[in-house]
């Protein structure tokens, strides 16, 4: 194949994938504001995306808080003396427009994206996906809609809860660390916190719980040829909604705050 | 004037990029009547089935069932259609997130919105038809053994009270005790309901043993259609060889050597 075919089939390939990935966000869509939805399974993903992933995302959090505290402080101690007082405003500020939505993203992708993936692409491969059909009962309604709206609705609560248990791990360490006095600190924390910084980072979260869901449950629709066709959609769900978590937060910066 | 066909098919074609798999089947299927595909491996008999359940789309041709042409037909429209129809898949393809009985209950909960006490004493009852026991209603599928699971699929398809049934290789990969259990329960869930049958095998013992009629697909095309009785003396060279199991004649297995 000569050099030019070469980049020209890369290019219809890629060109094919965003269209498929196009026409399966529009079904998708159309099918979450038409009945009949199913509350049931609704309910199972908002547990398995939310309540399962409030360890592993209250952990991430915590120790993302410390270690801001810790280097703001000391970062900060290089510059004027008394700029270290600046650590609770950079603790709120980073967690809960940047750190809280991206890192949570980030776990749940790797946590929720992935068992999307498998679990969909093994239902594809064995023949689960044309057994629905075949009872009358549409895929896209009973599998993908259910974890879209889930996403959709976790990611923020998990983010909101990940902003609290974050600010609190930069409170232990400031407090009990760094020797800061706790009232100063959370009335620091708190006179210099915005709403929009919270709600800008909770619009991030539900766009980034729609793209966890809507990669897992592409790439486990299109998967096939068996074990080896699910390992590649588990790795291609991660993987892709990882780089459009980094993507899209981005976009939602700048249009929250770009000037 | 004899009564219109179940499900008639006329010049289906499919095809997979450059690879032709259906080029142009012609089927009927009476009402009542048990038919069988056999084949080789890889000769489209699951595309066949596939394309009338709509799960895969013909690229051209008719496909009816009750006179209307499904291949026309809306989505919302296809799932009606589709309540129709019952289907035992080749692995079963059982639902490994939901307990044996809410599989065999799934399409009464979903199509008949049947609350899931009642559907759960039907399942319960359908798996009786089908030899197992209350006990096994409550095990995940996991914990069954492959012949329990091709059961478990065929309640499944009989639940609902369908009119038609596909049947994807019921016999594959189970012992031949397990799969003569199979063919019996098939026969009677289907010959005594009176359900239309369309399955695709190629256990011959199994087709000679649950079809009315047998057909077979080669290159695309059903090439012999008769009374299951005469298979074996048909005086079709292909279908002869098939059937007898013989490496040498008209059918030429691509083996590298």
């Amino acid at each position: 194949m000569n050099f030019l075919a070469l980049i020209g089939s890369v290019v219809l390939g890629f060109l094919s994938h965003i269209g498929r990935l196009t026409l399966f966000t529009g079904e998708a869509l159309s099918h979450c504001v038409r009945p009949p939805l199913y509350p049931r399974m609704i309910a199972r993903q908002m547990i398995d995306i939310g309540y399962y992933s409030l360890p592993v995302v209250g952990l991430t959090a915590i120790f993302s808080g410390m270690v801001l505290a810790l280097q703001s402080y000391t970062g900060f101690a290089r510059f004027a003396a008394g700029s270290e007082n600046a650590v609770a405003n950079v603790v709120v500020v980073s967690l809960t427009r940047e750190l809280g939505p991206v890192l949570a993203g980030l776990m749940v992708a790797g946590r929720i994206g992935a068992s999307m993936a498998a679990e969909i692409g093994t239902m594809r491969v064995t023949e689960q996906i044309d057994a629905l059909t075949t009872l009358s009962t549409n895929p896209f309604k009973y599998l993908i809609v259910p974890r879209l709206i889930a996403g959709l609705l976790m990611l923020p609560l998990l983010v909101l809860v990940a902003d609290i248990i974050g600010v609190f791990g930069g409170f232990v360490v400031s407090v009990y660390k760094l020797g800061f006095n706790p009232a100063a600190y959370i009335t620091n924390s708190y006179d210099f916190m915005k709403p929009l910084d919270v709600i800008s980072g909770l619009v991030k979260a539900g766009v980034f719980g729609f793209i966890i869901a809507l990669m897992g449950c592409y790439a486990g629709y299109h998967s096939k040829g068996g074990a080896q066709g699910v390992g590649a959609a588990t790795t291609n769900a991660v993987v892709s909604s990882s780089i459009l978590i980094l993507t899209f937060n981005y976009i939602i910066t700048e249009l929250f705050f770009g000037t | 004037m004899s009564e219109a066909p179940k499900i008639r098919l006329r010049d289906v074609k499919k095809a997979f990029g450059r690879k032709i798999v259906l080029a142009g089947v012609d089927l009927d299927v009476a009402k009542g009547e048990s038919v069988v595909v056999i084949g080789g491996s890889g000769t489209g008999k699951s595309v066949l089935i596939k394309s009338i359940l709509g799960i895969l789309l013909a690229d051209s041709g008719v496909i009816e069932v009750d006179g209307e042409d499904v291949t026309q037909t809306l989505a919302a429209a296809r799932e009606a259609t589709n309540r129709k129809f019952g289907m035992l898949f080749q692995g079963a393809a059982l639902f490994d997130s939901l307990p044996v009985w809410e599989n065999v209950a799934f399409g009464l909960i979903q199509r008949e919105h049947l609350n899931r006490a009642q559907a759960k004493e039907r399942a319960v009852d359908t798996l009786a038809k089908v030899g197992l026991s209350a006990d096994v209603a409550e095990l995940s599928p996991s914990e069954l053994s492959g012949g329990m699971q091709k059961r478990v699929g065929l309640a499944r398809a009989i639940a609902g009270n369908p009119e038609i049934i596909f049947f994807d290789e019921p016999t594959t990969g189970l012992d031949p005790i397990m799969a003569d259990v199979i063919n019996d329960l098939i026969i009677s869930c289907v010959k005594q309901q009176g359900i239309t049958a369309l399955s695709i095998t190629h256990d011959m013992h199994s087709a000679r043993k649950i079809g009315d009629r047998i057909t077979m697909l080669y290159e695309g095309k059903l090439i012999w259609n008769g009374a299951a009785k005469d298979v074996d003396n048909c005086g079709n060279p292909f279908v002869e060889q098939f059937v007898k199991g013989n490496a040498e004649g008209p059918i030429k297995m691509q083996v590298r050597r």
